[in-house]
């Protein structure tokens, strides 16, 4: 599904510049839930980035579901984004004055998805994350998990290859971190791929493979035994 | 631009954003609306300016007597000239090809008695030439007629506001009045466009007044108007010709300045006309500042507002915006805001004015008014600045890599 290879990438700090990706390689495949662990500062969250086509990779190849993924102009960006992914930030990034439903079908309109479909789709995905009866709530009006649980159902309204979150818990606390998590877990078992960024060992460890970044490289590889979160709600 | 899609999503943003909606179109009504008054202002201005120096005719000219400053054909200086009738008939003999008509002018002021009311008023002995020249218009009755004239008829006819203060309520047709130990008949009632003070007078025939003034013949000043069709440069010929005429039958030194003195309207007017475009061109001037300052304003809102939605239009360039669909939403909502709000800061503006009328008459500011036009281009003129103003920040904004817009602050 992903693969990338000999991923870089500089920022340039006034006169020094700061590696941070110093190549990369790393593959995904179909269906996998990949936790992206590190410190701050390792490149887990540009790594993210470049993967979500938010951010331009220095050096590298990326293909994404078949498609070579280069030379990227904004229009071009916006329409793979579209097509091939799904977001889910750690502050939600929901439109404050959208209620729920909006924005869950936000990504459709932008789809070219007519009105009518947009909103049965959206309250479709609504339910799937158990918030149908909020649907018409602003997020004002959500709590923090409601609030992710709604991004999480915008994220995958446009039925993504892939869902990318970062830090999705990390404005959670522990049980309706482990609730979202769990919804994640739901999702992948449904067959999505899913990547998440995260420092956290104990929601890694809900995912089925970890890759450890330190430096801008990657450290560690492995499949660990995925402790189901719904155990611990 | 007739996406239905696209206008549901701009009517929402507008409902759920009704400060900045409110901000971004009050800046645009105010300007607008600041704009049509100040220009209406001085247009009313210009109307006021007209009305004071152009009531008269235009294809006049007042003839006066002066003084002599050179001796001349054995007269010492210093002589004092006067009219007389026989100058009205020879102006009339030798002029036969300008002349459209002429008429004496005596001016008096006499203390006027009705029954018990009395007042001082200003009295001109005229002609009835005189009723075409001064543009007086009769409210009632009759003006004064050549059969006054040739039997010195003790009538007058009096001003609108001399009516009100003399006879109330009373039709002043046909009464009497007293002044300069004589009795005068009111044959009619005039106004005059030229203000308050013209109607505080009244007209006798000049007959009359030489004849209560010892049977003379004398004329204060003469007025007469020349064929419109002469034009200003006929006009100034019959200036000329007129004065040399005048000094030749008063034996004045012809390079004499002082003997007699002709003024003529047509170039009052253009001086007249040269102030009124000096003022014309000042209201432009304040107008076009109205304008800058309105556009300066929308241009600041225009900033903030795409500032303040930097991170919306993240979330939605993540969501699958093209840069294209963000300009165009952002713009196509400034233009409706602009637009409704631009018109309807016109509107106000152009109500207000035609309500103000005469109110402010006494603020030299009368019947402002804005063509359509002006006011149209205007405010199109702001509403393409303000999307000009739009353009730019949101090209910007639409450019910004989403994860820039989106990072934690």
């Amino acid at each position: 599904m992903i693969s990338i290879k000999n991923l870089h990438k500089s920022y340039q700090m006034g006169s020094s510049s700061l590696h941070v990706l110093k190549g990369i390689d790393f593959e995904v495949e179909e269906g996998e839930l990949v936790a992206i662990m590190g410190s701050s500062g390792s490149g887990k969250s540009t790594l993210l980035n470049i993967l979500g086509m938010l951010d331009t990779a220095d050096e590298g190849d990326y293909i994404l579901d078949g498609v070579e993924i280069k030379d990227l102009d904004e229009t071009k960006a916006a329409k793979y984004r579209n097509k091939f992914l799904g977001f889910v930030f750690q502050s939600f990034n929901l439109i404050n004055y959208k209620n729920a439903a909006e924005n869950v079908s936000l990504p459709l309109y932008y789809q070219g998805v007519s009105r009518k479909e947009r909103q049965q789709v959206a309250l479709e995905y609504l339910d799937r994350v158990g918030l149908k009866e909020w649907a018409t709530h602003l997020p004002s009006e959500l709590s923090g998990g409601q609030k992710q649980r709604v991004a999480i159902a915008r994220a995958m309204a446009s039925q993504p290859k892939v869902l990318l979150a970062d830090e999705p818990t990390g404005a959670l606390d522990t049980k309706t971190s482990y609730e979202v998590m769990d919804l994640i877990q739901q999702i992948n078992d449904e067959g999505n791929t899913i990547l998440v960024v995260t420092h956290e060992p104990d929601i890694a460890q809900m995912c089925k493979r970890i890759v450890m970044l330190k430096d801008g490289v990657i450290v560690e590889d492995k499949k660990v035994k995925q402790v189901k979160a719904a155990a611990h709600v | 631009m007739f996406n239905r899609d696209r206008w549901q999503e701009i009517f929402q943003t507008i409902g759920k954003n009704k400060l900045r909606t409110f901000l971004s179109g009050f800046t645009v009504a105010l300007g607008i609306f600041i704009f049509v008054i100040l220009f209406g202002f001085g247009n009313g201005l210009k109307n006021t300016f007209q009305e004071f120096f152009l009531d008269d005719a235009t294809n006049t000219l007042f003839v006066y007597p002066g003084r002599t400053s050179k001796p001349y054909k054995g007269y010492k200086a210093d002589r004092r000239i006067e009219f007389k009738n026989d100058d009205l008939a020879d102006i009339k003999a030798e002029f036969d090809f300008y002349l459209e008509d002429i008429t004496p002018r005596i001016s008096r002021s006499a203390n006027v008695k009705y029954k018990n009311e009395s007042n001082n008023y200003s009295t001109r002995a005229v002609a009835p030439a005189h009723q075409a020249i001064e543009k007086t218009i009769l409210m009632k009755g009759r003006y004064i007629n050549q059969n006054d004239i040739q039997t010195q008829a003790k009538v007058a006819v009096i001003g609108r506001l001399v009516a009100l203060d003399l006879f109330k309520n009373e039709d002043p047709i046909g009464k009497y009045l007293a002044f300069d130990s004589s009795v005068f008949k009111v044959v009619g009632v005039f106004q005059d466009e030229g203000g308050d003070n013209e109607e505080r007078g009244i007209y006798i025939p000049y007959t009359t007044r030489q004849a209560i003034e010892k049977s003379n013949d004398k004329v204060d000043q003469i007025i007469v108007t020349f064929r419109p069709e002469l034009g200003h440069l006929g006009a100034l010929a019959f200036e000329r010709e007129l004065r040399l005429f005048l000094k030749a039958k008063k034996s004045i030194d012809p390079t004499d300045q002082n003997g007699v003195f002709i003024r003529n309207v047509a170039d009052d007017l253009k001086r007249n006309q040269q102030f009124s475009n000096v003022l014309q061109l000042i209201v432009t001037f304040v107008g076009l500042g109205t304008l800058i300052a309105g556009i300066i304003g929308i241009s600041n809102i225009m900033v903030f507002v795409v500032k303040e939605r930097t991170k919306e239009l993240g979330v939605r360039k993540a969501l699958g915006a093209s840069p294209r669909s963000i300009i165009a939403m952002i713009l196509q909502e400034s233009v409706f805001i602009t637009l409704i709000s631009g018109y309807m800061g016109m509107l106000a503006g152009v109500i207000l004015l035609q309500n103000i009328g005469t109110t402010l008459e006494d603020y030299f500011i009368k019947n402002p008014y804005i063509d359509v036009s002006t006011a149209i281009f205007s405010t199109f003129i702001l509403v393409a600045f303000g999307t000009i103003a739009g353009y730019i920040p949101a090209k910007r904004a639409a450019r910004i890599k989403p994860i820039i817009a989106l990072r934690d602050d």
